[in-house]
């Protein structure tokens, strides 16, 4: 049998998974506590568009998009085999797609800041 | 030592006369201290003599005896009747298919288990003149853990990986790979990496780690399985991106 | 004596209700949900900000909705249960031996807690939160 090719998307999702568990719960946090109206200072328009404007920001910003999205599509690939849905590549093709087009998106609003 | 009454409810399947498994009811005396695999040695000598299960040592070195027991993978020698309250319900191990009574098909299991070369392959033929392999205690710490499998399959039986896609290699397999992948004396990596590293080796795992939680012998099947992810990830990019890297 | 073995049924769709330890595993599975949708929301709150004042205003505004209190009440939960899951097991998968002896369970653990407890207070700190 050969080697398979799934190190290719499972690199990302590891590394997603590591990201998005040290990250995304603060992140949660910030937009909740704007939720409640107690929007911190850096969520602010002229804060965080002036944060957004260096490169640096938008290199990370677009690689923790990429990152998160591709670990969330990849655990609900397994999901949806968990679940009984045997079609695995269609689900797959569709799940990787809109991670990709979610990293698309960002990086094109990324672009006109 | 006091006997007391116990009641097992045991799934019985005789491939000559019945179409499908059924459940049999028993009730029989057996010491308090004793296993749910003395209270089936009890039944097969005192009440039905053709009652079909595996057994051998009856201390949790062998692997014969694992089966259901409410539901739940364990060695019947190491499920002590005390921590059960009502009817004991005994059914053969989860994930396979039933040869009669709790007797499973195992076939599987050997298959994938020679597949994966579980046996040290030099790294070069050395002559016995040359002596003996040295290994460091260090050395020899490194895949201990991973020799103490005993083949029970009650981590094929957890899995539920295994129950959805029969053709997982599943975790002892890759364990048992992973122990011999770690051994210094070791040179056969890269013939097991066909195996282990193919869609049908690790990369069906979702990391559930009902395995770990099973094993009688605190392998960790689960913990080599993702090592082995790592490992053939690093690979996979290592020779996808710089190819002129020889190994 | 003839064979004909019994073939089991094929795992019913809701196999992970038979047992906490499956239940526990299809929710730390159904995090990936919570966080893909909640890096979904803030693609759509980073095009509000490169479209203009107004738009990103207003994207703040919705987000002080009922459903959108709700989900992230459910999104920060499902995401901490994530890094919890995934902390507790990386020392599983990365082993660490130092001379003989592996390094303990709880110090690799721990030590992705600590980094973590800090980086969020790093963030919240430097977001002007306190």
């Amino acid at each position: 049998m050969a080697k398979s090719n799934k190190p290719l998307v499972w690199g990302p999702f590891a590394a997603g998974g590591t990201l998005t568990a040290f990250l995304t719960p603060v992140l949660v946090l910030l937009t909740l506590l704007a939720a409640l109206g107690y929007a911190p200072e850096a969520l602010t328009y002229e804060r965080l568009y002036v944060f957004a404007s260096h490169w640096l920001v938008k290199f990370t910003l677009a690689v923790v998009v990429f990152l998160s999205l591709w670990s969330a599509a990849h655990r609900l690939r397994i999901m949806f085999y968990d679940l009984g849905v045997r079609a695995d590549t269609l689900v797959a093709t569709a799940l990787y797609t809109i991670a990709g087009a979610g990293s698309a998106a960002v990086i094109a609003y990324l672009a006109r800041i | 030592m006091s006997e007391r009454r116990f009641e097992l409810e045991v799934l019985r399947y005789n491939p000559e006369t019945d179409s499908a498994p059924h459940f049999q009811r028993y009730s029989v005396g057996c010491e308090e201290e004793g296993v749910v695999l003395d209270a089936l040695n009890r039944i097969k000598e005192t009440i039905d003599p053709t009652l079909s299960y595996r057994w051998s040592c009856h201390m949790a070195v062998c692997g014969s005896c694992g089966m259901m027991i409410n539901g739940e993978p364990k060695l019947a020698c190491k499920a002590f009747l005390r921590n059960y309250a009502g009817v004991i319900r005994v059914e053969p191990l989860a994930h396979f298919p039933i040869e009669r009574d709790l007797v499973t098909v195992l076939d599987d299991f050997m298959d994938k288990l020679a597949r994966v070369k579980p046996y040290l392959i030099p790294k070069e033929e050395k002559p016995l003149s040359a002596g003996e392999y040295r290994q460091t205690p260090a050395e020899l710490k490194k895949f201990k853990q991973y020799t103490l499998c005993i083949n029970c399959m009650l981590c094929y039986a957890a899995c539920p990986e295994y129950g959805l896609i029969p053709k997982f290699i599943g975790p002892a397999a890759i364990a048992l790979a992973h122990r011999y992948n770690q051994d210094s004396r070791d040179g056969g990596r890269d013939e097991r990496q066909e195996e282990i590293a193919a869609t049908e080796g690790v990369w069906e795992c979702s990391f559930a780690g009902a395995c770990s939680e099973v094993c009688p012998e605190h392998v960790d099947p689960a913990g080599a399985i993702q090592q082995v992810k790592i490992a053939s990830t690093v690979d996979w990019y290592r020779d996808h991106l710089m190819p002129w890297l020889k190994k | 004596m003839s064979r004909k073995p019994y073939h089991r049924e094929v795992p019913r769709v809701l196999w992970f209700f038979d047992h906490p330890r499956y239940l526990r595993y299809m929710a730390r599975e159904l995090t990936c949900l919570f966080i893909g949708a909640y890096t979904l929301l803030l693609v759509v709150g980073i095009g509000r900000l490169a479209e203009g004042r107004a738009a990103y205003e207003a994207f703040l505004e919705a987000l002080k909705s009922p459903l959108s209190i709700v989900f992230h009440v459910l999104a920060l939960g499902f995401a901490v249960y994530h890094s919890v899951t995934w902390f507790n097991l990386t020392p599983k998968a990365l082993p660490v031996q130092i001379g003989e002896e592996f390094m303990p369970d709880w110090v690799i653990a721990g030590a992705h807690y600590a980094v973590w407890v800090l980086l969020s207070l790093g963030i919240l700190f430097f977001a002007g939160v306190f």
